[in-house]
């Protein structure tokens, strides 16, 4: 019987001839990512009485969940983490640089058949690239500085086949929103997750990103796509030496293989306060909104302010909507500059913010009151999350995003071309 | 032995209203992290809890983000255990790493009710509620291990101590 990915790829970093769901394995990561949090992780390592971290050359620390800092004790962590990462030679991007999973996969950190664990639940985002990846909590981060090694619990697969072509202004996330409404938040939980067949052969690394992404969302350890010429051609100038893609056999053993023809898909809204409660735009539009948040690491890339952009057509945001504009990296930032886009946002009424996660864990930047209402391209909606939690967010892709701002109530894109 | 009141609460409990992502890159200690616990699914459970209270809940327990206080501010509130129908995989290791029993017993969690006494005895693999015992299979020994040893980070630091 043939392997998936995931058993492969954990026998192949345990040291093992071969890795079954179920086994405990203990592997090295081949990059360790932290953010924000690594200052808690500081000190979580500062109880083992270690004064190095073992192998700074696998780590690597981004600041960009509360930048620049809000407040006097973000700027203290901010503060120890810089001290941290110069005392110990571990690779690092300060504020601005961008959001980790963007700026992770920018600076081609995650290769092909690399494991990567992250103190991050969206870690699953380099899945994209053909990469194991995993969200693992703080403690073990600490762990992973001291040891170099965890443990992790061999994963069963679901393989999910796309078919089909996608109608005009409908993207990545309405796919992954419409498959996490059709399996449900808990969908795949625990499992590794393959997302394949021609309509994800067709996508963009851009568009592939948010999939793998939001696999989190239904619970998924990690969210693999294989790698192919588009992928190669993506870390052409930006991944150092040599990697070693993996596959999964054709005969592999998978759990459950699901299969979705797409061709009538139309846009996904998450409604509050779950991933999972999702509908077709038909059901929520006409919902006053007011504010709409368009970035974060699921819809904050180059192509996604392009989208939101030819949507909103030149119209200005809509009276009394703030509209949040966050790209995604300074990479994207930049080529957004050049473009013109960020001048059209800004002349359109929104208000571009700095590369960042800010809004979208309610840190600053935009924090929603008691009863008001966030269209956002973000990759979660729960009670509270941005804010007040008498606040309700909806969850949709760039495209719902542009075509809200501008008329001030979700609205279905394909309604104003 | 574990012994305690059932905190009763439905399905997919995330992580944000577990610990609130407003506090989540603050310097906090446990103590006042346990103030927070729950605070936005349930105010009065902060200040309601006593020491070796259960939380019973239904399916992916813990879903969304990665943040560890979600497990460590439920221990510095004096949870004993959390006995769901399902747990999302990050909470159920920063759980284990936190020595806070995650327990899955879903004919258990139908049948507790709020308030309701609950015994759970780990080496035996049993929780006791209204004189029925209900069997739940035991924990993989590198987690058990782990959870005796009192979290992730007391294990290693035995560990390294062997090492030398």
């Amino acid at each position: 019987m043939g392997k998936t990915f995931a058993e492969k790829v954990l026998a192949r970093k345990a040291g093992l001839s071969e890795a079954v769901p179920g086994q405990i394995v203990e592997v090295t990561p081949d990059l360790g990512m932290s953010h924000d949090n690594t200052a808690a992780i500081r000190r979580i390592f500062a109880k083992l009485g270690l004064d190095r971290v073992k192998e700074p050359e696998r780590f690597v620390v981004i600041l960009d969940h509360v930048v620049p800092a809000a407040q006097v004790q973000y700027a203290e962590n901010h503060k120890d983490i810089r001290e941290f990462v110069r005392e110990q030679g571990i690779r690092f991007y300060d504020v601005g640089r961008g959001i980790c999973h963007q700026v992770v996969v920018e600076e081609g950190l995650a290769r092909p058949g690399d494991l990567i664990l992250g103190a991050d639940s969206h870690t699953t985002t380099y899945g994209a690239l053909g990469a194991f990846s995993a969200g693992i909590g703080r403690s073990e981060m600490a762990a992973l500085w001291a040891t170099s090694k965890l443990w992790l619990k061999v994963p069963s697969t679901i393989r999910i086949e796309l078919y089909g072509r996608l109608p005009e202004l409908i993207t990545a996330k309405d796919v992954i929103l419409y498959l996490i409404g059709k399996l449900g938040a808990d969908g795949a939980l625990y499992r590794s997750v393959e997302f394949a067949g021609p309509l994800v052969e067709g996508m963009s690394i851009s568009e592939r990103l948010v999939l793998s992404n939001m696999a989190a969302e239904m619970g998924a350890k990690n969210g693999y796509i294989a790698p192919d010429e588009v992928t190669f051609e993506y870390l052409k100038g930006r991944v150092e030496g040599d990697y070693e893609p993996i596959y999964p056999d054709p005969d592999a053993n998978y759990e459950e293989v699901l299969r979705f023809d797409l061709s009538d898909l139309s846009p996904q809204v998450a409604c509050p306060h779950t991933v999972d409660n999702v509908v077709p735009i038909e059901e929520v539009a006409g919902k006053r909104v007011d504010q709409v948040l368009l970035g974060t690491c699921t819809g904050g890339r180059l192509a996604d302010l392009r989208l939101a952009l030819e949507v909103m057509g030149g119209r200005p945001v809509a009276e009394g909507v703030r509209m949040l504009v966050l790209p995604a990296s300074r990479e994207v930032y930049v080529k957004a500059a050049e473009e013109g886009l960020l001048k059209k946002f800004a002349e359109a009424g929104a208000l571009v913010l700095n590369p960042g996660c800010g809004p979208c864990l309610g840190a600053h930047q935009g924090v929603l009151a008691p009863g008001e209402v966030c269209l956002s391209t973000s990759n979660r909606n729960f009670k509270g999350r941005m804010g007040s939690p008498e606040a309700e967010i909806y969850l949709a892709s760039p495209a719902v995003a542009g075509a809200t701002a501008v008329t001030g109530e979700i609205c279905d894109p394909r309604s104003l071309s | 032995m574990i012994k305690g009141r059932a905190w009763k609460y439905g399905d997919d409990v995330n992580t944000d209203v577990i610990f609130p992502g407003r506090y989540t890159y603050a310097r906090m200690e446990p103590e006042e992290m346990a103030k927070h616990a729950l605070e936005d699914l349930d105010p009065n459970f902060a200040k309601e809890v006593r020491p070796g209270d259960v939380i019973v809940a239904g399916k992916n327990f813990g879903c969304g983000s990665s943040r560890e206080q979600a497990a460590t501010c439920l221990v510095a509130a004096g949870v004993g255990a959390v006995v769901a129908k399902s747990f999302a995989r990050i909470f159920f290791r920063n759980a284990i790493n936190n020595g806070l029993p995650v327990l899955e017993i879903p004919e258990a969690v139908d049948a507790i009710q709020p308030g309701d006494e609950v015994e759970i005895d780990l080496e035996r693999g049993v929780l006791i509620h209204k004189g029925v015992e209900y069997r739940f299979p035991p924990l993989p020994e590198t987690v058990l291990e782990i959870l005796q040893d009192g979290g992730l980070i007391p294990h290693l630091k035995k560990a390294l101590a062997k090492e030398g």
